[in-house]
């Protein structure tokens, strides 16, 4: 292997030939099983190849005996959660609200997916325990602004409140001021009384009978004379 | 004379060394990186698939410029949990307008390869501004200056420019227009909403931030976001016909 022939006597080893002012340099071999490790890995890249796709060929490459493709298997992945998921899953999306409501399994699943379809779709506005935010709102509270039965909540999810949809849910109100039904400052003042009805700051100048007759007047129709609401027509303010 | 004796020219020699060492490293280059450029499998065009428009470009630089990729990543992995929680695995096609492309690995908020339509733009609004306004768990910083710094419009065709020059086929028609197409996506009772929309097939229109006046960043960003991973219609997508 090497063109020299010179012995270390004290290691019985070769040395390299080289020397640096009287200091040579043992030619010790790589220890054996970093050698073999070695040319394991070679084995193992060559066995790779046969079995996974590897090569590039002109128009195409080598698939490899196991032909595995990452979006097969992912299609495979969620073929496998179907079954598993499997005929519950069926069950739940045939039964109507009533059947899941009454059956403990049924209502056990819905809770347990709904979780998780609440945490990606919902959660993002209406907050992660539903405590909801500025302009999306509250629901773990008993108002429910278009209705909280079953029914009404599919409808809610399915179709959206003022979504454009026709199965939406649409607002009735009146735009009092749109339509001159009400002057600008008497729209204030009622304001200012439905501020005060929740105890809520107001200004501090505003006339309160006023307020408590135009809301008699314009608003109790629907939202009740103590503002209470009611489902049907309007909303608890 | 073996082998090994010819070995010490390269040794001997670092020209000969240097050159040797590229000529090796070119075999690896040709075999992983060439096919790529041929292969079907690799190249594959998917419809729906369209450049990006002044607005959204903008948008985009502005995403880049914030450093959001440092917190979202823009690929949905071919795995059951992705594809279950953000939808259809990103495809290559998606990106291919994309310079630089923005997938990331960095998961500190949510993947967005798929956020557009996802949520409303009154939602993006209060949700750039202020992230805690409604996610009262988030760590996301609030970018309340997008809403009142008005977008620089004496680049927008530039930004066209320069990215046709690394491949993405704007035309000269798109390139002249690019102002008018970034105000017009704004407003869409624009007169000039339809030639905008020959240009930019099915790109939505509207006033993104809800807020009168000219175009600001905010604008922009959330243009851009509406639309990611909105480009392809997975109904039509032959999903079997692709699949290695």
């Amino acid at each position: 292997m090497t063109d020299h022939n010179d012995f270390d006597r004290i290691s019985g080893r070769s040395t390299t030939g080289h020397e640096w002012d009287g200091i040579k340099e043992l030619n010790t071999p790589l220890p054996r099983w970093w050698i073999s490790t070695f040319y394991a890995t070679i084995l193992w890249a060559i066995g790779y190849w046969v079995v996974y796709p590897a090569w590039p060929l002109l128009s195409s490459f080598t698939t490899g005996v196991f032909h595995y493709s990452s979006r097969a298997s992912v299609v495979n992945d969620l073929a496998d959660l179907e079954k598993l998921r499997g005929e519950k899953m069926a069950v739940l999306g045939t039964s109507s609200l009533t059947e899941i409501e009454t059956d403990p399994a049924l209502l056990a699943l819905a809770r347990a997916r709904g979780k998780t379809v609440f945490a990606d779709n919902c959660a993002p506005c209406h907050g992660s325990g539903g405590a909801g935010a500025k302009g999306y709102p509250n629901l773990n509270d008993d108002d429910w602004l278009w209705g909280g039965s079953l029914d009404q909540i599919q409808q809610t999810i399915r179709f959206g409140a003022r979504s454009g949809h026709a199965q939406a849910h649409e607002g009735q109100m009146l735009a009092f001021g749109r339509d001159g039904i009400l002057k600008k400052d008497e729209i204030a003042t009622v304001a200012n009384y439905v501020r005060s009805l929740s105890a809520l700051s107001t200004e501090a100048n505003f006339d309160a009978a006023a307020g408590t007759r135009i809301f008699a007047d314009n608003c109790a129709v629907c939202h009740g004379e103590n503002a209470k609401g009611n489902q049907e027509l309007a909303r608890r303010i | 004379m073996s082998l090994w004796n010819r070995h010490k020219i390269f040794e001997k020699n670092s020209i000969i060394l240097i050159a040797g060492i590229l000529a090796v490293i070119a075999v690896g280059g040709v075999v992983e990186i060439t096919p790529l450029f041929y292969l079907k499998s690799t190249i594959e065009a998917v419809d729906g698939v369209r450049p990006y428009t002044p607005l959204e470009l903008a948008g985009r630089n502005i995403y880049v410029r914030e450093g959001c990729y440092l917190c979202h990543s823009q690929m949905i992995r071919p795995l059951r949990d992705e594809v279950e929680r953000y939808g259809h695995y990103s495809l290559a096609a998606e990106s291919m307008y994309d310079h630089p492309f923005q997938w990331g690995s960095k998961r500190t908020g949510p993947d967005l390869a798929r956020v557009g339509a996802k949520y409303s733009d009154e939602w993006h609004v209060t949700h750039l501004i202020n992230p805690r306004a409604i996610v009262p768990q988030s760590v996301m910083p609030g970018y309340p200056t997008l809403a009142n710094t008005e977008l620089d419009l004496t680049d927008t065709a530039a930004h066209l420019r320069t990215n046709r020059a690394v491949g993405v086929p704007y035309t000269e028609d798109q390139i002249k227009n690019a102002v008018t197409d970034l105000k017009t996506q704004l407003d869409p009772d624009s007169a000039d909403l339809a030639s905008f929309q020959k240009r930019y097939p099915k790109a939505a229109a509207r006033n993104f931030d809800g807020m009168v006046g000219n175009p600001t960043e905010l604008d922009a960003l959330i243009a851009y976001l509406q639309m990611l991973g909105t480009l392809i219609d997975f109904k039509l997508y032959d999903e079997k016909a692709n699949l290695r």
